[in-house]
């Protein structure tokens, strides 16, 4: 593999990454020097105690929170050194969110949720929509298109979520505790389809979650304490597949993986 | 993203029902109130426009309104006639004299003199009769206002509905005979009194004798003489007041803001309108932006932009207040015209549609800016706080 190739595989690339919330006495530094990395066709789990920085990680990775130091890079791009509008851009056609409480707009039916992105990005409404409708059926609730999101149960609520995070194809896609709402089988469901339709050789899927019972589902899992990576192991006995395989490395622990091809 | 914008609205019923609540009520309050004081101020200068013919009204230089008349000397009429640019010059008498009604009772009216040979200055609309009867012995004409109201004999039993006057029928002005020769519509008068109309050698013969009784001088103005600069002859030849029709409505208007205190009440009320109005719909529509507050961040992280927020945001702002800028004037005209044949003042003009149309757009505004405030601040990275 030469440089080119290995550095065309880098979807996530945080170098040095520190970020502190308030000032003076209330000053709390959420992240201590994140250096971390997440290849193309990965699918890394932060995990952690609640406050432990996962959360401003994947919003600075995501590009919706700035941080304070160190470097980030999304596909080569730093997000850091863009302008507010073309990191905005850069968002809506590089990343998908997938959020813990779904945040569907209720008055919405569920394709037109799925649509959003591609609303956003300027879709002609009908075009979208049909394309939500595509990918409410890639997620098995393609026959509910047209139900409000109340009108369904959690597991279908957040199978709807999934699809809104790949309606415009991101490369990147960022969950934020998929299946923290959800009740142990369809948790494991959602993963499966997740890992199913979100991740392929040119994606990368970066979760946050406390659910234990999911991380089978992960490449590696990235363990995080007081605002620093602690640790990068590989996940759980995964699921026979023919996905393209890369690895999360963090650059300077001790827990360093090799490239399992 | 207009498409969500809106279904974000309407989709949330008892919001969007209250916001169009809030911006309906201040629509009608304002516009009703407002159609209302236009109403009553058209009635100040109602007798000007009813005058038809002239151009120019002649008058004492003390006069300060319609109603406020400084009786001239006769000989100003032919002083007038004489100034370079004057078509034609007519007397006009107006004045209040009290009627005695059937009942024994008095109506105070008032009682306009026209010109005897060419009835100049007579009421424009003829319901009964015809303005060429007044050339009949004691021959009056009485507005239907005051015919059905003020001047109608009592009812002929008790609890009955008065008897309106009619053609034929008798009055007595000041001690003098008078005959009904005809019923006409006039607008409503300021103080609502009854409108009889008479040549002016009778109104003379019906008023209290005075030395002065001519009250205006309606003046007409030679074809192709600038109006304003036949009034500046007349009052430099005859020391008098001149003013164009247009001129003397404004003074008498002018009159009534400046020393009454309707437009202060009325004022008051419009103002109680858009202050209640921008409150509860202010409110509301903010109330709506901050429950739907997630969403906007969560369209923000993928990858909205604040331009598109922004106009999500003005057109909701601007759906809810054009419907409720819609149904408050509409339901100000109904109301308009289902009193239309009461006391009520009502005069709803395309000036007033502008003016609430304005009012609701600026609370519209005053709403949609703490909303777009709040969308602007709101950061994206709250969809990841659970």
């Amino acid at each position: 593999m030469t440089m080119t190739e290995t550095a065309t595989q880098i979807a996530v690339s945080c170098t040095g990454v520190t970020k502190a919330y308030g000032s003076g006495q209330s000053l709390v530094t959420a992240l201590r020097g994140i250096d971390l990395e997440v290849r193309q066709g990965e699918l890394l789990m932060l995990v952690g105690p609640s406050g432990c920085g996962k959360t401003t990680l994947i919003s600075v990775i995501a590009g919706i929170l700035d941080h304070d130091a160190g470097e980030v890079s999304v596909f080569g791009e730093d997000l850091k050194a863009m302008s507010g509008s073309r990191r905005t851009r850069f968002r809506g056609e590089n990343i998908g969110f997938v959020f813990q409480q779904f945040n569907l707009l209720p008055t919405l039916t569920i394709a037109e949720n799925v649509a959003i992105p591609l609303l956003i990005a300027g879709v002609r409404h009908s075009e979208a929509v049909d394309r939500g409708r595509e990918l409410l059926n890639r997620v098995a609730i393609g026959d509910r298109w047209k139900a409000l999101p109340s009108k369904l149960s959690g597991g279908q609520q957040q199978r709807v979520a999934i699809a809104r995070a790949l309606v415009h194809n991101p490369r990147l896609i960022v969950c934020d505790e998929p299946t923290s709402s959800l009740d142990h089988e369809t948790g494991h469901k959602v993963m499966e389809l997740m890992r199913e339709v979100a991740s392929g050789a040119d994606r990368a899927l970066v979760v946050v979650t406390h659910d234990a019972r999911i991380f089978e589902f992960a490449d590696r899992i990235a363990r995080m304490d007081d605002g620093r990576v602690v640790s990068v192991t590989k996940g759980g006995p995964r699921p026979p597949d023919a996905r393209g395989r890369g690895v999360a490395v963090e650059k300077n622990g001790n827990n360093e993986t090799k490239d399992e091809k | 993203m207009k498409f969500v914008a809106i279904k974000m609205l309407v989709g949330d019923r008892a919001r969007y029902l209250g916001i169009l609540m809030g911006l309906t009520f201040a629509s009608l309050l304002i516009t009703q109130q407002a159609s209302i004081f236009e109403g009553l101020m058209a009635r100040t200068y109602g007798f000007i426009t009813d005058t038809g013919g002239p151009d120019i009204w002649v008058m004492d230089k003390k006069v300060l309104m319609i109603e406020d008349i400084k009786p001239l000397q006769d000989t100003m009429l032919y002083r007038v006639r004489g100034v370079e640019g004057v078509d034609w010059a007519m007397p006009l008498y107006k004045g209040l004299l009290k009627a005695r009604l059937d009942n024994g009772s008095f109506q105070t009216c008032h009682v306009v003199g026209l010109d005897d040979a060419t009835l100049t200055g007579g009421p424009g609309t003829m319901v009964e009769g015809r303005l060429e009867d007044l050339r009949r012995a004691d021959s009056v004409i009485v507005d239907i206002v005051g015919a059905e109201g003020k001047l109608a004999r009592p009812a002929e039993t008790e609890g009955g509905s008065k008897i309106p006057i009619k053609v034929g029928d008798t009055l007595e002005l000041n001690d003098h005979r008078a005959i009904v020769a005809g019923i006409c519509r006039t607008t409503r008068t300021f103080q609502s009194q009854p409108v009889i109309y008479t040549t002016y050698s009778r109104a003379t013969l019906f008023a209290p004798q005075e030395r002065k009784l001519l009250s205006f001088v309606l003046v007409k103005a030679k074809d192709g003489e600038d109006k304003l600069e036949v009034c500046r002859r007349i009052e430099a030849a005859t020391g008098l007041a001149a003013y164009t029709q247009k001129g003397f409505q404004d003074l008498t208007y002018d009159y009534f803001m400046k020393y009454t205190g309707i437009p202060i009440n009325f004022g008051i009320a419009v103002l109680l309108g858009f202050i209640v109005g921008t409150a509860i719909a202010g409110q509301t529509f903010f109330n709506f932006t901050v429950d739907n507050i997630k969403y906007f961040a969560a369209l923000k992280a993928m990858g909205a932009r604040d331009s598109q927020l922004l106009g999500m945001i003005l057109l909701q702002a601007s759906i809810v207040g054009a419907i409720g800028w819609g149904i408050g004037v509409g339901g100000a005209s109904l109301f308009g015209f289902l009193l239309r044949d009461t006391e009520l003042s009502f005069l709803l003009t395309w000036k007033l549609l502008v003016i609430s149309g304005g009012a609701i757009m600026v609370i519209c505004v005053l709403s949609a800016l703490l909303s777009i405030r709040t969308v602007m601040r709101a950061e994206p990275a709250i969809v990841f706080k659970g």
